[in-house]
């Protein structure tokens, strides 16, 4: 009985099908799929939402989540953002020489409870296995499959001047929970990850008739990012309250100490919807009432300025413009 | 040049000089600063911590006079 | 958080911007001497509330823009080594040296890892202590203290491994250097509060006596700032030239002379040149004799052969002494921007190119 991956477990051979039998079938066993082997066959009719991605975060457990929980949340919330109901996912796991296998039952556990949570199956995968000291433990590739309803259109070229700009929930969480629990900032914490999956919300407010003109979740580069993106890609202004973007004290307590402006902080369970006008207290009311939106908020608005820029108003001068930071933040002394 | 964070000690270890460490809270996550540069801290004493030294306790009176000049700015 | 958000009021802002203007009568150009101050008149736009009187100049108290170009390579050169862990400040890692960066050297292979203090990067040496761990001591007088503890703390643990590559800057003589340059027009200084949380400020009474030049000791907070701006005109519109202290919720006249006194058991002062302005005699810090064992570029003497260069259509020098405006710059924008930074001013959050370009209209 081995305790850890072997080179042979990605051999193809028995090792690699007892590790399919004792851990991933458990896990993703009852998915209406069937046998697991090279693909899984599924009669559509629908638009399809198609996304894929691929997890590498350091450490692989962390406050509030791990690699499996962030792989399944991260797919399911792209396919949201497209406005579509998440169906299936493909997780392929490239694991290190080495790697113990409890901790892959762990993950693999947690992939299983965050698709039961978003209501998707993982309907086929992969294992490969790389030499020790080629990999950092594990890394996994998703692929994911959703079904766009009728008459659904969402994307920045949507949006519209007017547009109410809806955050689910405070910002930062994930980034600093992540640096806090990496080895060497000796930051002690309760945040936890806001890792979670958001089709269940943005779902909620298509089935009310919300006009929702552009989703988009705020993960790597943040919040401030996001809005930039889609800033950009309308060719449209966004104007943004500062004071109305929620983030948790002890968020703040970190930023503070390392010199990072929460706005660019990654988030994996916060979105932003542009919502038409009039729907707009309407889609805060219901987002409020969902337990992936307790602390939604207003914080912002389009306008019609043709600038393509993200403007913070800070409430002192007449506004800063956001832009995109050339890679990640680092810790700063000055 | 320096980013300076103030933060409260919730409490203070080690006895030799160089070695005294605190444990600071920064709007709740705690990390250990050193108080190497700052012997007279005290637990409860707010600091300002750069780098993760102590180098100032926070002088309560003086807190409050940015708002105390303002006032005396208004009425002259 | 406390001690924080009582100094981000923004109505209370408006108040100070209301009594500046009711005070200003005519122009006055000051210079706000530390980066960290940039950082927040820029993110808080506070040169937008003040009368247009004010023109606020970004002073050269940023490391990663007075670090010369000569240390640069050398860290790059270090990091290269094999046996070198290179520890830095995260500050530090886009700086471009003669060709290339930190991040850079990394992709192709050197050991960097960022450090929160320079106790973490003792700390990696004595984890590692079949590694050379150099530690990128940059910073002012504020971080030196720490810089300081750190080697005691080394030479306490006796780890044979560790060493520093020195880059420290002190203020005082940049003030007297820009002072003395005769195309300056900066008529008022707001002073780095946490240099002077160290320092005390009475060093500076000199230079505003000789130079006739009010210094204002400035906090880091929107209304600390927006005071240090009012005290400081103040006394220009009385024609008075004195140091004052904005900043005494942490700042007393003489300092902290525990953090002092670490900084002259562990370091002399030195001359240094600084990027884009030049050589400042007495405006530095090295390591004392009796702790050589410590100084990274005697334990590694090949690090003196780098030739260093500065890129030649980069006028940062100009920029940090306030003598030029980065829109001044041809370069701004085009060739130079903070994914293909030509001079430390646009690599550095708060350097004054960053800083127009992150938050410039088009």
């Amino acid at each position: 009985r081995h305790t850890r991956i072997l080179l042979a477990h990605g051999g193809g051979g028995t090792l690699m099908h007892q590790l399919i039998e004792r851990i991933f079938v458990p896990a993703f066993q009852g998915q209406p799929a069937g046998p697991l082997h090279d693909g899984a066959v599924l009669e559509l009719r629908d638009r399809l939402a198609f996304t894929t991605d691929s997890y590498v975060v350091n450490p692989l457990f962390f406050p509030g989540g791990d690699i499996g929980k962030l792989a399944v949340c991260g797919t399911v919330n792209d396919l949201a953002m497209c406005g579509a109901r998440p169906l299936c996912l493909s997780a392929g796991f490239i694991l290190e020489e080495g790697f113990p296998i409890e901790d892959l039952r762990r993950i693999a556990r947690s992939m299983r409870e965050a698709a039961d949570e978003a209501k998707v199956a993982i309907v086929t995968g992969d294992t490969k296995v790389v030499d020790r000291g080629k990999g950092d433990g594990l890394y996994i590739n998703t692929a994911g499959i959703g079904l766009v309803a009728e008459g659904v259109r969402i994307s920045p070229a949507a949006v519209r001047p007017g547009d109410v700009v809806l955050l689910n929930g405070d910002v930062g969480r994930h980034g600093v929970a992540i640096l806090a629990a990496r080895e060497g900032f000796q930051i002690e914490t309760r945040l936890e990850s806001d890792c979670a999956p958001l089709a269940d919300a943005v779902l909620h407010l298509l089935d009310a008739g919300i006009e929702i003109h552009c989703l988009r979740d705020c993960t790597r580069g943040g919040l401030a990012t996001t809005l930039v993106e889609i800033a950009r890609d309308a060719r449209l202004q966004i104007e943004i309250a500062e004071a109305a973007v929620p983030v948790l004290e002890e968020t703040r307590g970190i930023c503070e100490i390392l010199g990072f402006d929460p706005l660019y902080v990654a988030n994996e369970g916060r979105f932003a919807a542009f919502v038409a006008p009039a729907d707009a207290d309407r889609a805060l009311d219901l987002l409020r009432a969902h337990p992936q939106g307790a602390g939604a908020g207003r914080i912002g608005v389009v306008s019609p300025d043709p600038s393509g820029l993200v403007v913070l108003q800070s409430g002192f001068g007449s506004g800063r413009i956001l832009d995109m930071l050339s890679g990640e933040q680092l810790p700063r002394i000055c | 040049m320096c980013l300076a964070t103030p933060g409260q000690i919730l409490s203070i270890h080690g006895d030799d000089l160089l070695e005294r460490t605190a444990r600071v809270s920064f709007g709740g996550a705690v990390r250990e600063v050193s108080l190497a540069c700052l012997p007279e801290a005290q637990v409860g004493d707010y600091i300002l911590a750069h780098v993760g030294f102590a180098l100032s306790v926070v002088d309560e009176a003086e807190a409050r006079q940015v708002f105390e000049y303002l006032k005396a700015m208004g009425a002259g | 958080m406390k001690y924080l958000d009582e100094y981000r009021d923004p109505g209370v802002a408006r108040q100070y911007a209301a009594a500046i203007a009711r005070m200003v009568t005519r122009p006055w150009t000051l210079m706000e001497v530390c980066g960290g101050q940039t950082h927040a008149i820029l993110r808080f736009g506070l040169d937008q509330l003040l009368p247009p009187e004010i023109a606020l100049l970004h002073g050269p108290g940023c490391p990663v823009c007075v670090t010369p170009v000569e240390l640069i390579d050398k860290a790059l050169a270090l990091a290269a080594r094999p046996e070198v862990i290179l520890a830095s400040y995260g500050d530090m890692l886009r700086v471009p040296g003669t060709s290339g960066s930190l991040l850079s050297v990394k992709a192709a292979g050197g050991d960097v890892r960022i450090v929160y203090s320079p106790t973490d990067a003792a700390a990696l040496a004595e984890r590692h202590s079949e590694r050379q761990v150099v530690f990128f001591a940059v910073g002012f007088e504020t971080t030196a203290p720490a810089n300081a503890m750190a080697v005691l703390q080394a030479e306490r643990k006796r780890l044979r491994n560790f060493s520093l590559l020195v880059s420290h800057m002190l203020v005082p003589p940049a003030l007297e250097a820009l002072l003395a340059s005769p195309n300056c027009h900066v008529q008022g200084f707001l002073a780095a509060g946490h240099v002077c949380t160290v320092m005390g400020f009475r060093e500076y009474e000199a230079i505003a006596r000789e130079h006739r030049t009010p210094i204002v000791v400035t906090g880091f907070e929107p209304l600390d700032i927006l005071q240090g701006v009012h005290m400081c005109v103040k006394q220009l519109e009385e024609g008075r030239a004195e140091v004052e202290n904005q900043y005494a919720r942490s700042v007393r006249p003489e300092g902290n002379r525990a953090a002092q006194e670490a900084i002259r058991r562990v370091f002399r002062v030195s001359d240094r040149r600084w990027r884009g302005i030049g050589d400042i005699p007495r405006s530095g810090l090295a390591l004392r004799e009796e702790y050589q064992e410590f100084d990274a570029e005697r334990r590694f003497p090949f690090v003196s052969e780098v030739v260093a260069r500065e890129s030649p259509d980069c006028i940062s020098g100009l920029i940090l002494q306030g003598l030029r405006k980065p829109r001044e710059c041809p370069a701004f924008a085009a060739a130079c921007t903070p994914e293909t930074p030509l001079g430390a001013t646009m690599v550095s959050d708060e350097g004054a190119c960053a800083a127009y370009y992150r938050h410039r209209r088009p």
